[in-house]
C-alpha cells in the first residue's frame, strides 16, 4: 500500500476521496428524496418540507461548526451540551426581548468556545480530551442555572420567533441555518482563514513551520463551533419554548455522523461545508422517510429502528468511501 | 502531535535512570502522579472533613458505583493502548443488558432456571464480545477510523438494544443472576471483585504476555510494528472484542444493581466515563503505553471526587462542571510531567 500511495502528491489524494464522497452524498440525497417523492404522497408536501428543515436546522448548525473543528483535524464533543446551557440562558434572558436573549444564548457559546480554544490552542490538550471536559463544564452550568428543569421562556416578546416563525414562507431557522452555511462557505473558499484551516488540518508542524498563526486560526475554530452551537440553542428554546438543560445528549456524535457521511474526513485537511448540510439533510430524511413508511401501513417499524438505519447507512457510506479509495489509488 | 517523541514498547528513558541519582525532586514526581496524589489528597480531606467517611459501607458504596466504569476502563485501557478509541462501550451495555433478562424471563428459562441463568450470562456477555470483534474488523477490513468505526455501533447498538425490548423497561427477580450486582464474597461486593480481577488480569497481560507486548508495540508504532512481524490487525480485532466483552459484563452488572433492565438507559454515557477515567489515569491516546491501574485509580478519583462533593453539600450539577476541570487539569499535568 506504501508503494502505491507514494505515487500521488500527498495533498492530492484524501481531496480527491472527499470529492468522491460529497458526490456520493449528493446523489445519495437526491435518491432519496426522489424515492420518498414518489412513495408517499405528502412527502414534498409544504408541511413536511418545512418542519424538515424547522427541526433540523439545528442539527445544521452544530454540524457545521464541527465541520470545521474536524478540518483542523480536531473535534467538538462540546456543541450538544452548548446548545443546551445555551438554550437555558436564552430562555432566562427572553423577557427582555428577541435580541438579549438571542446575544445572551450567543454568550455561552462564545464563553464555551473560548475556553475550548484555550485548552487546545494553548494547554495543548487534545481536542478530544479538551472538549470532552468544555461538554462537561456546559453541562453543569446548564443544569445549574435552570435549577435541573426546563425554563419555560417568555411568549410576550417575539422570542419564540426565532425557532417558530416564518419569513417569506420559511421558517426563521432554516433562514439562520442558510445564513450560517452561506458564511461557512465563503469563510472556506474565500479568506486566508480558511485555507489555514485546511492547511493546519492537512499538516499541522508543516503550517506552523510556514508561519502560518497556527494557534490563533485553531483557536477560533473552536470559538465558531461554540458560537454556531449556541445559536442552535437559542433555536431549541425558541422552537420549543423551553430552555432544555438535558437536551443535546448525544448531537455530538450526531453530528459527527453527518460530518462523516458528508465526506469530510477525520484526518483533518479536507472538508466541504456544503455537502456537511447535505449529510444532516440525509440522515435527517431517514427518520423522515421510515415515519412515512409506517404511515402507508405496509409495515410496523419502531421509532427505535431509526438508530439501526441510520447506523447502517454510516457504515455503508464508510465502507463505499474505504472502496473508493483503493479504487482511486490502484487508478493513479 | 509530531513532536512527541515515539515511546518504544519498552519504556526504560535515560533520563530517568539518571535522575535517580540527583534530589528527589517532589514537583515533577507530583505531575507525573498527579492522579494518584490527588486520590490521596481526597481521601486525606474526607478523613479529616466528611463525616461517617472511615467506614466500610462509604468504602463499599463508593466501590459499588465505580466498579462498572472501571470494568469498561480495563477494555478502553487496551484500545487507546493500540492507539484507538471505542465509542461504542455504552451500547454494547444496553444489548448485552437488554438480551441476559430475554433469555432468562423467556418460557424457556423459566423451565430451566439454571440452564437459563447460564445462557444468560454467556450469551449476552459473547454477544457483546461478537459486536465488538465486528468493531476490529471493521476498522481494520476498511482502514476506518476507529473513532468513525465504532460511531457506527454507538448509533446502531443502542437501536438493537431497543428493538429487541421494543423499548420495554423489564423488570425481573433473579437473585441468582442478580448475584453479579448484589452478592457479596466475605462482605466484598461481587462486581468489585470482577472488577479487581480484570484490572490484574489485563495489568498482568499488558506487562508479561506477548499479545500484551504486542498491543503496546502496535500502538507505539503500527507501520514497525507490521513489519516487525507483529499481526497488526488480528491484535486490533481481539482488544476490540475484549473492550466488548468488558462492556457486556458491565451490562449485567448494572441491570443486575437496578432489578430491572432499560435498554434507553444501560450504558447511556459510558464511553465518555470510560475515556475520562483512562485519560486521567495517564494513558496517552497517541498509543504504545498504557496502564490499566492508572485508569483504576482515575476512575476512583472522579468517583472519590463526586462523592467529596455531594456529601459536602455541592449540588451534582456543579460536580459536573469540577469534573470538566479535574479531566482537563490531570491530563494537563501529566503532560507537563513527561516533558519536565
Amino acid at each position: 500500500m506504501s508503494a502505491e500511495t507514494a505515487k500521488l502528491p500527498a495533498a492530492t489524494r484524501p481531496s480527491r476521496l472527499a470529492w468522491a464522497a460529497q458526490q456520493r452524498v449528493l446523489i445519495a440525497l437526491i435518491l432519496l428524496i426522489l424515492f420518498g417523492a414518489l412513495r408517499y404522497d405528502h412527502f414534498l408536501g409544504a408541511f413536511n418540507v418545512l418542519s424538515v428543515l424547522r427541526y433540523n436546522s439545528m442539527f445544521a448548525l452544530t454540524s457545521l461548526g464541527m465541520c470545521f473543528a474536524i478540518m483542523t483535524a480536531g473535534i467538538d464533543l462540546s456543541v450538544g451540551t452548548t446548545a443546551a446551557c445555551a438554550s437555558v440562558v436564552a430562555a432566562i434572558f427572553s423577557p427582555m426581548g428577541l435580541l438579549p436573549g438571542m446575544l445572551a444564548g450567543l454568550g455561552v457559546g462564545l464563553a464555551v468556545g473560548i475556553v475550548n480554544g484555550f485548552m487546545v490552542a494553548r494547554m495543548k490538550l487534545l481536542p478530544f480530551i479538551a472538549t470532552l471536559s468544555g461538554m462537561l463544564m456546559a453541562s453543569g452550568t446548564g443544569f445549574l442555572l435552570a435549577h435541573n428543569q426546563s425554563v419555560s421562556v417568555s411568549y410576550d416578546t417575539d422570542f419564540t420567533w426565532l425557532g417558530q416563525g416564518d419569513l417569506l414562507g420559511f421558517p426563521v431557522p432554516a433562514w439562520i441555518a442558510g445564513a450560517a452555511y452561506v458564511y461557512g462557505s465563503l469563510l472556506l473558499h474565500y479568506t486566508s482563514f480558511g485555507r489555514y484551516i485546511l492547511a493546519i488540518g492537512g499538516n499541522e508542524e508543516a503550517s506552523r513551520l510556514m508561519g502560518l498563526p497556527v494557534d490563533r486560526v485553531i483557536f477560533w475554530t473552536y470559538v465558531q463551533s461554540g458560537v454556531l452551537a449556541s445559536l442552535a440553542g437559542v433555536i431549541l428554546a425558541a422552537q420549543f419554548g423551553a430552555g432544555q438543560p438535558a437536551e443535546g445528549v448525544g448531537w455530538e456524535l450526531f453530528s459527527i455522523a453527518a460530518v462523516v457521511v458528508g465526506g469530510t474526513l477525520l484526518t483533518g485537511g479536507v472538508g466541504s461545508v456544503a455537502t456537511t448540510l447535505a449529510g444532516v439533510l440525509l440522515l435527517g430524511l431517514i427518520f423522515n422517510v421510515l415515519n412515512f413508511e409506517n404511515g402507508l401501513g405496509w409495515i410496523s417499524l419502531s421509532a427505535y429502528w431509526q438508530s439501526v438505519v441510520r447506523g447502517v447507512f454510516l457504515m455503508i457510506v464508510v465502507m463505499a468511501g474505504s472502496g473508493a479509495a483503493r479504487r482511486a489509488i490502484r487508478s493513479a | 502531535m509530531m513532536r512527541t517523541p515515539q515511546p518504544g514498547p519498552t519504556v526504560v528513558d535515560a533520563p530517568t535512570i539518571a535522575r535517580k541519582a540527583v534530589p528527589f525532586d517532589a514537583g515533577a514526581f507530583f505531575r507525573r502522579y498527579a492522579a494518584l496524589a490527588g486520590l490521596i489528597a481526597l481521601l486525606l480531606f474526607n478523613f479529616v472533613w466528611t463525616p461517617h467517611f472511615w467506614s466500610l459501607q462509604t468504602l463499599n458504596v463508593n466501590l459499588t458505583q465505580v466498579a462498572t466504569i472501571v470494568i469498561v476502563s480495563v477494555g478502553m485501557t487496551l484500545v487507546i493502548a493500540t492507539g484507538g478509541i471505542d465509542l461504542s462501550v455504552g451500547s454494547l451495555m444496553a444489548i448485552s443488558g437488554a438480551l441476559a433478562p430475554l433469555i432468562f424471563l423467556s418460557p424457556f428459562g423459566r423451565e430451566h432456571v439454571a440452564l437459563s441463568n447460564l445462557l444468560a450470562f454467556v450469551v449476552s456477555i459473547a454477544a457483546a464480545g461478537l459486536l465488538g470483534a465486528f468493531n476490529g474488523w471493521f476498522i481494520t477490513r476498511f482502514r476506518v477510523q476507529p473513532i468513525v468505526g465504532t460511531l457506527v455501533m454507538f448509533i446502531a447498538g443502542r437501536g438493537i438494544g431497543q428493538v429487541l425490548t421494543n423499548g420495554n423497561l423489564q423488570p425481573f427477580h433473579n437473585p441468582t443472576f442478580q448475584f453479579i450486582g448484589l452478592g457479596r464474597i466475605l462482605g466484598v461486593p461481587v462486581q468489585v471483585i470482577v472488577m479487581l480481577v480484570l484490572v490484574a488480569v489485563a495489568a498482568w497481560m499488558l506487562r508479561r504476555t506477548l499479545f500484551g507486548r504486542q498491543i503496546l508495540a502496535l500502538g507505539g508504532n503500527e507501520r514497525a510494528a507490521r513489519l516487525s512481524g507483529v499481526p497488526v490487525d488480528r491484535v486490533k480485532r481481539w482488544v476490540y472484542a475484549i473492550s466488548g466483552l468488558c462492556a457486556g459484563i458491565a451490562g449485567l452488572v448494572v441491570i443486575s444493581i437496578n432489578s430491572s433492565s432499560d435498554a434507553n438507559l444501560v450504558g447511556l454515557g459510558m464511553e465518555l466515563d470510560a475515556i475520562a477515567a483512562v485519560a486521567v489515569g495517564g494513558t496517552p491516546f497517541t498509543g504504545g503505553q498504557a496502564s490499566v491501574v492508572g485508569s483504576l485509580i482515575g476512575a476512583l478519583l472522579i468517583q472519590l471526587l463526586r462523592y467529596t462533593l455531594l456529601a459536602n453539600g455541592v449540588p451534582d450539577a456543579a460536580a459536573l462542571v469540577v469534573k470538566g476541570v479535574i479531566i482537563a487539569g490531570a491530563v494537563w499535568s501529566q503532560q507537563r510531567g513527561k516533558s519536565a
